[in-house]
């Protein structure tokens, strides 16, 4: 039971402080599941993350359930994510009822001004720890840098990367092993 | 009844959103047309406030559509039928994965997904990056290179870099210093 609550209350840790997408949560799942407490290995979370880009929901839920079932099965899975949400649940609940236009607030969007500069900072330092597992060889730079354009200047579903690069992995190395 | 129906929309939302938290806009559109149980500004302020809030915007919008609907209960069951899909499609995957992730084949498949991946997570930093450190459009309209940069929002910047990089604190530490920085010093 103690495992359970510590799985939930970590993830409403996650979800209250992941400003943006799910990829914003990153350097947060970093530092509690892999560094902290060795729940998950940086790659798995990066599967996970490929996994939850591609499957129906949202990804910053769908990796908290993919960790909570690996930790503790199905109830695991569940305490992940309703963690996840929890956060949101009540923040959004009491702004609905106390706020009617929050977002104008000026000190709301200077808070916000300040946070989306540490959100770049902490998802650039993110990445770094997670270069060299991720990116093996200069095949793998070419992948990164070609993904990186088509989703960031070309507006192109990330779903097509995901599928694409895959299928680009399953031929590259197949025709590695036919050489050897 | 209200809250089985909004369990059942917001269910159908979780099962066919794929890709991220904006993936659910078209269908909270569809929720203004057919029900009817918001209207189209209602929407525009809820994204504006689920993008200023913490927390997943994909579940931020379901509490709020939720809470307008029917009260906090509402909001309660919006999101639990959002993440119902998720919990059972990737419980299923989960419980395989463990299984197959050792075949050269998957394993083959993520030699090309992990860097595609990192390429993803750059272009979602970049995003960010585009409305924070810079101003794109406002060098847009006078193209003088002086516009484009957010002095202020660079600065920051550079400091939460040579702090990461000197003290590893923990990251929620990053977030609430930029936070009463950015409202010091109105930013």
């Amino acid at each position: 039971m103690r495992e359970l609550l510590e799985l939930f209350i970590v993830f409403a840790r996650i979800g209250g402080f992941t400003f943006g997408g799910g990829y914003a949560m990153l350097p947060i799942i970093q530092e509690e599941v892999v560094e902290k407490r060795g729940w998950a290995t940086e790659e798995e979370v990066i599967d996970y993350y490929a996994i939850g880009q591609c499957t129906p929901g949202i990804i910053a839920v769908n990796t908290a359930t993919f960790i909570g079932y690996k930790l503790r099965g199905i109830v695991g899975a569940i305490f992940a994510t309703l963690g996840m949400v929890f956060p949101s649940v009540v923040i959004i609940t009491i702004i609905a009822t106390f706020f009617t236009h929050f977002q104008d607030y000026k000190v709301v969007q200077h808070a916000f001004g300040g946070i989306r500069v540490a959100v770049v900072a902490l998802i650039l330092n993110a990445i770094v720890k997670m270069w060299d597992k991720s990116v093996k060889d200069y095949i793998g730079v070419l992948i990164f840098v070609i993904s990186f354009v088509i989703v960031a200047f070309m507006h192109i579903s990330p779903i097509v990367v995901i599928v694409a690069s895959a299928i680009a992995g399953i031929i590259i190395q197949g025709r590695r092993a036919g050489i050897k | 009844m209200i809250y089985i129906k909004l369990f059942l929309v917001f269910f159908k939302i979780g099962l066919f959103s794929i890709g991220g938290g904006l993936a659910t806009i078209p269908f909270l559109q569809e929720i203004v047309w057919k029900y009817g149980w918001i209207t189209s500004q209602d929407l525009l302020d809820m994204i504006a406030i689920s993008e200023s809030t913490p927390g997943p915007i994909g579940i931020n919008t379901a509490t709020f559509v939720g809470y307008k609907t029917a009260g906090a209960l509402g909001g309660i069951i919006a999101t639990i039928g959002i993440v119902t899909p998720s919990l059972i499609i990737i419980t299923i995957i989960a419980h395989y994965f463990g299984k197959i992730n050792e075949k050269p084949i998957v394993q083959a498949g993520f030699y090309g997904l992990r860097p595609a991946v990192i390429g993803l997570i750059g272009a979602a930093a970049f995003e960010v990056a585009k409305v924070s450190l810079f101003n794109i459009d406002a060098f847009l309209k006078t193209h003088s290179i002086s516009t484009l940069f957010n002095i202020k929002a660079i600065v920051l910047f550079g400091i939460i870099l040579y702090l990461m990089k000197k003290y590893k604190r923990h990251p929620i530490i990053y977030l609430i210093g930029a936070a009463i920085v950015g409202i010091i010093f109105k930013y």
